[in-house]
């Protein structure tokens, strides 16, 4: 085994692995950019090295950089993580010709697997089903309706140049090809200038399922599938394993076609077959076709490690170290279901934009796996994937462990930058979901109702008012009146309205609130705050800034009551000499019209050139000082009146 | 020692008293609600929709969220000037500013324009007056049009009148007391000088004014036309007269700005006493209503009540078995070492003397003294007259008089004659005078003050050989009954300032210790006695 591995990687994943390795009495060398000098996977190496600028390609894409350190510190090995330089079969070139051990599989594995169109071909070859279509260059009408039949109906007909759905036709059985044919050619004819087209079969609703696989060089296992359906815009959202629904048979079907896919390419390692399955023919053993195959590590594969027991990062280290597979295929089997949520910062009603910011507070439930490359205090840099954390749920059943991450989810606390919290909880309780009707199309489809906003309530308002106001923590003697109890304002605003936030605060453990017209009452038992009738929610506040902990993060803005701009009130009729002095120049005369911030004379005083100047629009009535004129401090040079 | 109630709670009498002190409870709580309202209704409403806060949000505003506020005079000027000026026209009351404690003047403008009538100089000088004893900031939240000018003979020429606020306010300025001014309304005339001799001041624009002839009697007096805004607004003060320093948008920023003021005021409270951790008593002081007798000629053991008001219900009994008419012991209140003087009977020379010795002991050892004043007067007769209970009263009134230590004092029952003196009544200084709504006060009681003056009468109607009949004596006698039974009351005496406010008797112990709080922003100098009587 190693003594020392490079982890040429960031963020949770750096983390993932080092948590392994050192548990395995391996020692880790971090690498770190600019931006990430005192980030989480820095504090957790061993020893970390810089190895450049924040920009991935002025560091984590500096192959011979990350190479050098590894020799330098004595690293045996390295570990790329998933992203920058994992699939990248130079690099692994570069890494064995230094002598080190890359942790992954061959560069030419990697270079099989890497131009899709032929990995394709290379399945075809091996026998792994693919998505049955013609890509020829023979385009006569007759040609492509005889391949529309052997492929079988329904097909798609697509522009071979295309893209945004141009010159693409769904075509539901024979009778239609034609005139699809026709208007899909013509459309990317205008498009595109190039009418050719491809025939593909049609799933009708597919679903992403991929199988993990792990090899040794001799022989190679795979440790069932996940279920990415839930994607948005071919980013995953919420991953699962086992694939819902699927069943004994098609699950080895699949397995064995991965199986067969890795062995082509003598994989060694960890790596994914990604396969289309068409969710609308109830795992016909004949419904699933090879997409790609990615050859690292997934985001995903804690799912896998939940319902198998393994831990993936610790077989790459010992199969990268020369030992054989730990498990054969027959030891290997399911227990419950799993489910992983992807946190990140992102605005996902502005469209799933990535988010910066400065992570002023996070917490997550303790009995839920987490894996996350930041802490509190983190900043999300504008520089890499503004992955939060990866909250992972296992339960003897789906419905245990989904109801795990839901809950898991509603108790993240997470503040300082806005992130799809909101989005992921509506996703894990979204009905079809729930019941396991999953495709890819499901978030589009819904994306409305997944992006409702929860209704905030009179409630939530209190706790950021009390929290504002510091009556969550009331002093001695608070709330004490004689007659009559006080009634006190708190600024504070949602989504850029004011709330009218009123107090009146009874007794240390007693506050009535009104909160813009609604009666919330709070009360204090044992040193607990209760806010009608529900348990207070956690807060915190940073700067102007609170959140409430509740419907996956309330925010409210603190208003500063010193934070006005007062104007003098002035008419602005008459413009004077701010001291005494000088005109050196008058500019205006009778019946000019002048604007605001026009410049109407010069007054010398004191050396200097003062630049008197319109306060506001207007027509010039008066001048009362012309250039050459002494003038006193106060004096009216100008008078404006209203412009008719 | 831990006190041992011997009230049964619950009892039938307990209940009546109950009742009978929730119905002297209720009196002053609609007083009190009356005179929040301000000037009514309608007038609440004209002020509201010139954009200005009520008064009372304006205080509450001011004060740090859950701030205490200890109200001063709330029912000032009650059933005077025929209900013209409830509150006597100004909110008064000592609270929290960015945890300082302040006091703070409001006026109320929905009154007569906030114009100051008798009462009104009265309370604004005895918020002042406090101010000044316990080195409490003062902020003057302003908007009145100046003195009430049908009353200007009760207002203006005297020392005690509206020329004083401004020397309190130099006075106090040169001791290093911040006086601090929100000009939110209007300031006329001789109220002009309350911004103007303020360390720092504040202006809302568009609203506050301030100048020292209105622009009607500029007109009458220099045929000037000018609106108030151009004659002393707050931009002309913040820009041209330099009368104000900060501008504000609004009522609210104008407090904001306030707050903002007294962060830098940069004051700590001195070393003092030596507190520990607070210890609610053991019995509640809820049931302060239930043991003590409704009707005041009840005698009753005072060790109820302060078994309901210190720290876990204990108390160091001094010279328990001497004097024992006279309570006096130490105790904590919520941490702070007190010293009490309780009356348990008619004074007599001994109480005098253990009086005098205790309040030697507290003022030798800086401990603040809480007075639960309960006396129908001192003893008298021959035998007391003899033995010079005089000058043993005399050492105790000399001893309360110029000891230097915080003195508290809590109408909790009668307060007659010379045993008002004797127990740090109004003209003795102490730093607070509370009352509970059971409680009268008077130079005797009013049947005695019958008697005195029945017998003069008879005297002189028998001299001439007259007869006086029973029910012509009875006749006589009851309009001065009358008359005291009406004067003694607590509403009647809180109306004109006799004290600081009727209380709720179950927060004596909030209330006292929030009086002792606030005497504690003043060193406790050392005390130098008078010439004791020996």
């Amino acid at each position: 085994m190693f003594e020392k591995i490079l982890i040429a990687n960031r963020g949770e994943i750096a983390c993932r692995i080092m948590k392994t390795a050192q548990k395995m009495g391996i020692s880790c060398v971090g690498v770190y950019s600019d931006a990430d000098a005192t980030s989480k996977h820095v504090e957790m190496a061993d020893v970390a090295v810089h190895i450049g600028g924040s920009t991935p390609t002025e560091s984590y894409l500096c192959g011979d950089v990350i190479i050098q350190a590894a020799i330098d510190l004595g690293a045996q090995a390295i570990h790329p993580g998933y992203g920058f330089l994992s699939e990248n079969p130079d690099f692994v070139d570069d890494v064995l010709s230094a002598g080190l051990i890359f942790i992954g599989p061959s560069a030419e594995a990697i270079r099989a697997m890497g131009l899709k169109a032929a990995a394709k071909a290379l399945m075809v070859e091996a026998g792994v089903p693919v998505v049955p279509g013609y890509h020829g260059s023979d385009q006569s009408d007759d040609l492509l309706a005889d391949e529309a039949n052997k492929i079988g109906y329904p097909v798609l007909i697509k522009a071979v140049a295309g893209g945004g759905g141009k010159g693409m036709r769904f075509v539901e059985e024979a009778g239609a090809f034609q005139s699809a044919l026709e208007s899909a050619r013509s459309e990317a004819q205008s498009a595109f200038s190039n009418s050719d087209v491809l025939v593909e079969k049609f799933v009708r609703k597919p679903r992403h399922i991929e199988v993990q696989v792990f090899g040794d060089g001799d022989d190679v296992v795979y440790l069932f599938e996940r279920d990415c359906s839930l994607q948005r815009r071919h980013q995953k959202v919420v991953e699962e394993a086992p694939a819902p629904g699927m069943t004994a048979e098609m699950r080895a079907v699949m397995g064995q076609a991965a199986v067969k896919a890795a062995k082509f390419v003598n994989y060694v390692g960890a790596g994914t077959v990604e396969f289309i399955v068409d969710g609308s023919d109830d795992f016909a053993i004949d419904s699933f076709y090879f997409m790609e195959m990615n050859t690292r590590l997934q985001v995903e594969h804690a799912v896998t490690e939940a319902i198998t027991g393994i831990d993936l990062v610790e077989w790459q280290l010992r199969v990268a170290a020369g030992e054989s597979l730990p498990v054969q295929q027959d030891n290997l089997s399911i227990t419950g279901h799993a489910f992983e949520a992807r946190l990140y910062a992102e605005d996902v009603v502005a469209g799933f934009l990535p988010a910066t910011g400065t992570l002023t507070h996070l917490a997550f439930p303790e009995d839920i796996r987490v894996e996350s490359g930041v802490r509190a205090g983190d900043k999300i840099s504008p520089f890499y994937d503004p992955m939060i954390a990866k909250v992972v749920s296992h339960g003897p059943t789906r419905t245990i462990a989904l109801k795990r991450l839901a809950k898991a989810l509603a108790l993240t606390e997470v503040a300082g930058t806005t992130t799809n919290l909101e989005f992921l909880g509506a996703l894990v309780n979204h009905t079809g979901f729930g019941l396991g009707e999953i495709d890819t199309g499901l978030i589009q489809r819904d994306i409305d109702k997944l992006i409702e906003p929860l209704a905030v309530t009179a409630g939530h308002a209190v706790a950021a008012a009390m929290r504002i106001s510091g009556l969550n923590r009331p002093k001695f003697m608070s709330g004490f009146h004689m007659w009559q109890p006080l009634s006190q304002s708190v600024s504070l605003a949602r989504s850029g309205l004011l709330v009218d936030a009123s107090v009146e605060v009874f007794s240390p453990d007693r506050q009535h609130w009104n909160i813009d017209g609604v009666d919330v009452v709070a009360e204090c038992f044992n040193g607990k705050w209760w806010i009608d009738g529900q348990k207070a929610p956690h807060v915190t506040i940073n700067d102007s800034v609170v959140t409430v902990f509740d419907k996956y993060g309330i925010r409210f803005d603190v208003i500063d009551a010193l934070d006005v701009v007062t104007e003098a009130v002035e008419d602005g009729d008459f413009i004077e000499a701010p001291m005494p002095g000088l005109i050196k120049s008058m500019f205006v005369s009778l019946g000019d019209k002048v604007s605001k911030g026009d410049r109407l004379a010069i007054l010398e005083a004191m050396k200097m050139e003062h630049s008197l100047s319109a306060s506001r629009n207007g027509t010039v009535v008066e001048v009362l000082a012309n250039s050459g004129d002494q003038v006193i401090a106060g004096a009216a040079l100008v008078r404006l009146e209203d412009e008719t | 020692m831990r006190l041992r109630s011997k009230a049964l709670v619950g009892s039938g009498l307990f209940r009546d008293n109950r009742a009978a002190h929730l119905k002297a409870l209720s009196q002053i709580q609609v007083a009190a609600d009356f005179a929040s309202q301000g000037g009514g209704e309608l007038s609440r409403a004209r002020h509201l929709s010139r954009g200005k806060m009520l008064p009372r949000n304006r205080v509450s505003n001011l004060l740090d969220p859950g701030s205490p506020f200890l109200e001063i005079g709330a029912t000032a000027a009650h059933g005077m000037y025929d209900g013209a000026a409830p509150c006597a026209g100004v909110i008064a009351g000592i609270g929290q500013v960015m945890g300082q404690d302040v006091m703070i003047v409001c006026n109320d403008a929905t009154v007569k324009g906030g114009t100051y009538f008798p009462m009104t100089v009265k309370k604004h000088l005895r918020a002042q007056e406090i101010a000044e004893q316990n080195y409490l900031p003062c902020i003057y939240l302003v908007d009145s049009g100046g003195a009430n000018l049908p009353s200007q003979d009760e207002v203006f020429p005297d020392r005690d009148h509206f020329g004083r606020i401004f020397f309190n306010q130099a006075q106090m300025s040169a001791k290093g007391i911040p006086q601090l001014a929100v000009v939110m309304g209007s300031c006329t005339a001789g109220g002009a000088y309350v911004p103007a001799m303020c360390d720092v001041t504040i202006i809302v624009k568009n609203q506050a004014t301030i100048f020292l002839a209105g622009p009607p009697l500029v007109k009458a007096a220099t045929g000037e036309v000018v609106s108030a805004e151009k004659l002393g607004g707050g931009d002309v003060h913040t820009r041209l007269s330099g009368v104000a320093d900060y501008l504000a948008e609004d009522d609210g920023h104008a407090l904001a700005l306030a707050r903002q003021a007294v962060s830098f005021f940069n004051r700590i409270k001195p070393p003092t006493v030596k507190w520990q951790c607070s210890e609610e008593p053991s019995y509640d002081p809820e049931e302060i209503l239930g043991v003590v007798p409704a009707d005041l000629r009840t005698p009753y053991d005072i060790h109820e009540v302060i078994a309901r008001i210190v720290d876990g219900s204990r108390l160091d009994p001094f010279k328990a078995r001497f004097g024992e008419t006279l309570v006096c012991g130490f105790a904590h209140l919520k941490g702070c070492p007190i010293g009490i003087i309780a009356n348990n009977g008619v004074l007599f020379s001994e109480a005098a003397q253990k009086g005098a010795h205790f309040i030697q002991l507290c003022s030798q050892r800086r401990i603040p003294i809480i007075f639960l004043q309960n006396i129908m007067g001192f003893m008298v007769g021959r035998k007391y007259e003899n033995e010079g209970i005089a000058r043993h009263g005399a050492k105790m009134v000399t001893a309360v008089a110029t000891t230097s230590v915080p003195k508290v004092t809590m109408l909790v029952g009668g307060s007659f004659g010379a045993g008002n003196y004797g127990m740090a009544g109004r003209a003795y200084s102490p730093r607070f005078l509370w009352s509970w709504p059971n409680s009268r006060i008077g130079v005797m009681g009013g049947a005695q003050a019958a008697d005195v003056l029945a017998s003069v009468k008879r005297d002189s109607i028998e001299r001439n050989g007259g007869s006086w009949r029973p029910e012509e004596e009875a006749t006589f006698r009851q309009p001065t009954v009358d008359m005291f039974e009406k004067q003694s009351h607590p509403l009647y005496a809180s109306a004109r300032l006799w004290d600081d406010g009727v209380i709720d008797p179950r927060t004596t112990r909030d209330v006292l210790f929030l009086s002792l709080n606030v005497a504690l922003n003043a060193p406790i100098e050392e005390t130098r006695f008078g010439v004791f009587r020996m």
